[in-house]
């Protein structure tokens, strides 16, 4: 059993990737393997750092093959394991995501995204979107948190813990280098202080249990020899995932509720735009938010609703729309007009916003 | 009268009998390799502690073949889910069954990395020169002039190199004083059963063991019993069966 840090509620200024250290402590997170990439190199430091006070393990590996891969064996061994990576580093991992994802093992891993695709730009992007949503050979069996700044990595990062374990679906956090490199006030506190119990993690391998006396050993595949054996596995998987979805699914509205025109965004850029419609607000002009959490699955009642009461859309991404081809096929039938502010790697800004809307106003195109 | 003996076959108890015949094509080396290890499981009290992860391959055949725990990996991934099992609950006997493929191409970073850092587990390699269940191609171990799938012609050493050899290589790399490196072979059960008791004695005491085993493959070889065992011999004399590193105070 590990140490925990934080007991009593502790209000620090910290960087996100340290943020997301003491979370996974928080979360009892025993184990981490990682391997290095920027920008998130600060999370394993932070980890490091504090094992003789935590008591907890780590390991540099070779490779993110090799991070995610031991990661599952740490995880399949009944530890609350976990990694963190970044672009190029998320590319490879998907390796042993998709096998978690097809053994329903319960993965956790923060994705600090960065510019791509390729080796790209180190810092900054939404580029890993549909990368961590859709990696793999496989079918998206994965549960998404996009967060927005600090508070949300504390909260999430414990929550991603429990999330996985109880569906035994991979579960990431997606956030960036801005969030893992800038620092904000951050409100830690130990889970059990909010009435969280962290769910239990049962070895699979060396299982409690004597082999041949109290059970059989078990034999954990991802191998099928039969297609229709396959498929019926998956479908499986799909219904728990739908059910899951229901219970999981997370979104959050800013001044939604009268908007004529509705922002979809999702991570920090949804930060640049809650400053944008204050200030259009101020100039009278209608404006609002959605914002979806679990950018997969995502939560896709409350997504029409915002849109039906909106007279247009506007999609607003780090990346060429990638959030906004998830959401769109969810809005089959709607006939909303929408517009789109893509900064591909780049940061958008409230002026950005405050520009585009302005544009959209005075455009023709706008419904009356 | 002959008097017929009605006994059963003799198996380890760590050898999964609901599973029926093996999966192995016939004459295949895998299932005396396996059948050796659960033995030595046995004889060392080991079951419990143990935990089997096989790779893609024809390795991957043995995922319901032990009757410990077993995880079946994905191709090269082993030695990495297996090395994160002995982290995060010390004290497992982690045995990585992969084969030559497995070990000295797509995973071969892994077995350089584990043999460096001389992680607590056993890499288990089963050599038999070529890609067996992918139809017959090439390996890192294909011995020269040997024809399969992609050189039709026989391995030509100047265009696609000389075989790995992956015990030296091992040997050169790993600590020592807590190693145990081995080249053994299924022409020789006894000695096979000996060296893995000696790799997985050493996994127990907390080493790293590494066993390298030549291996027989004769429906991608085309051979009869007489040729393959020909064919092995003739791998012996080219990959040296011994003993490459033995930690002070291991029989």
């Amino acid at each position: 059993m590990v140490k925990k840090l934080i007991e009593k509620d502790t209000k620090m200024f910290l960087t996100g990737n340290e943020v997301i250290a003491y979370a996974a402590n928080a979360a009892q997170a025993e184990f981490m393997y990682g391997y290095p990439i920027t920008p998130q190199n600060e999370i394993m430091h932070t980890w490091c750092k504090l094992l003789p006070k935590t008591e907890a393990g780590f390991l540099q590996t070779e490779d993110e093959i090799s991070a995610g891969f031991s990661t599952i064996g740490g995880i399949l061994a009944g530890k609350r394991a976990f990694t963190a990576t970044a672009g190029p580093g998320n590319v490879i991992m998907q390796d042993a995501m998709s096998m978690a994802e097809m053994m329903r093992i319960p993965f956790v891993c923060a994705v600090m995204q960065r510019g791509g695709p390729s080796t790209a730009t180190v810092i900054y992007a939404q580029q890993e979107t549909n990368l961590t949503c859709f990696g793999g050979n496989g079918e998206g069996f994965r549960i998404v948190y996009s967060t927005a700044g600090h508070q949300d990595l504390y909260d999430y990062v414990i929550k991603a813990f429990n999330t996985a374990w109880k569906y035994r679906f991979p579960t990431f956090i997606l956030a960036d280098g801005y969030q893992g490199k800038m620092r904000e006030p951050v409100m830690m506190y130990d889970p059990a202080t909010r009435g969280i119990v962290m769910e239990p993690t049962p070895a699979e391998l060396r299982a409690v249990g004597k082999i041949g006396v109290d059970r059989d050993a078990n034999h954990l595949r991802n191998t099928f020899n039969l297609e229709e054996e396959l498929m019926e596995h998956l479908e499986g998987y799909q219904k728990d995932f739908d059910a899951m979805s229901k219970e999981v699914a997370e979104y959050e509205e800013y001044k939604a509720e009268d908007a004529e025109i509705l922002i979809i965004a999702h991570g920090i850029v949804a930060r640049s735009a809650k400053t944008a419609i204050d200030a259009l607000r101020e100039k009278g002009i209608k404006v609002g938010l959605f914002r979806p959490i679990t950018i997969r699955p995502l939560a896709v009642e409350p997504l029409r609703n915002a849109v039906k009461r909106s007279k247009q859309i506007l999609f607003t991404e780090s990346a060429n729309g990638q959030l906004a081809r998830m959401v769109l096929e969810k809005l089959y039938g709607l006939t909303t007009p929408y517009s789109t502010l893509y900064k591909m790697g780049v940061g958008v800004t409230g002026d950005d916003l405050i520009y585009k809307v302005e544009e959209m106003i005075n455009s023709s195109q706008v419904v009356a | 009268m002959v008097e017929l003996l009605n006994l059963p076959p003799e198996i380890p108890s760590t050898q999964n009998t609901k599973v029926g015949a093996s999966k192995f094509c016939p004459g295949c080396g895998h299932g005396i390799i396996l059948k050796s290890l659960a033995y030595v499981i046995d004889e060392l009290g080991l079951q419990e502690r143990s935990v089997f992860g096989c790779d893609i391959g024809c390795s991957l055949l043995s995922w319901n073949f032990m009757n410990i725990d077993t995880v079946q990996t994905h191709h090269g991934r082993t030695t990495p889910v297996i090395y994160g099992v002995t982290r995060a609950n010390p004290g497992t006997v982690g045995i990585a069954y992969m084969g030559d493929g497995g070990g000295l191409a797509i995973g071969s970073q892994h077995l350089v990395n584990a043999s460096v850092r001389s992680e607590n587990m056993l890499i288990l390699l089963c050599n038999n020169t070529n890609y067996g269940m992918t139809g017959g191609q090439m390996s890192p171990t294909t011995m020269p002039g040997q024809i399969t799938e992609t050189t039709p012609y026989g391995r030509d050493c100047e265009t696609t190199g000389k075989p790995a050899k992956g015990a030296e290589m091992v040997a050169s790399i790993v600590d020592p004083t807590k190693s145990f490196v081995a080249r053994s072979s299924v022409s020789n059960v006894r000695k096979l059963r000996a060296t893995l008791k000696k790799a997985i004695t050493n996994v127990a005491n907390g080493g790293f063991s590494f066993v390298e085993v030549l291996s027989i493959c004769p429906l991608n070889w085309r051979t009869n019993n007489k040729d393959t065992f020909a064919r092995l011999a003739k791998m012996e004399e080219f990959f040296e069966v011994k003993d490459f590193v033995v930690p002070e105070g291991l029989n």
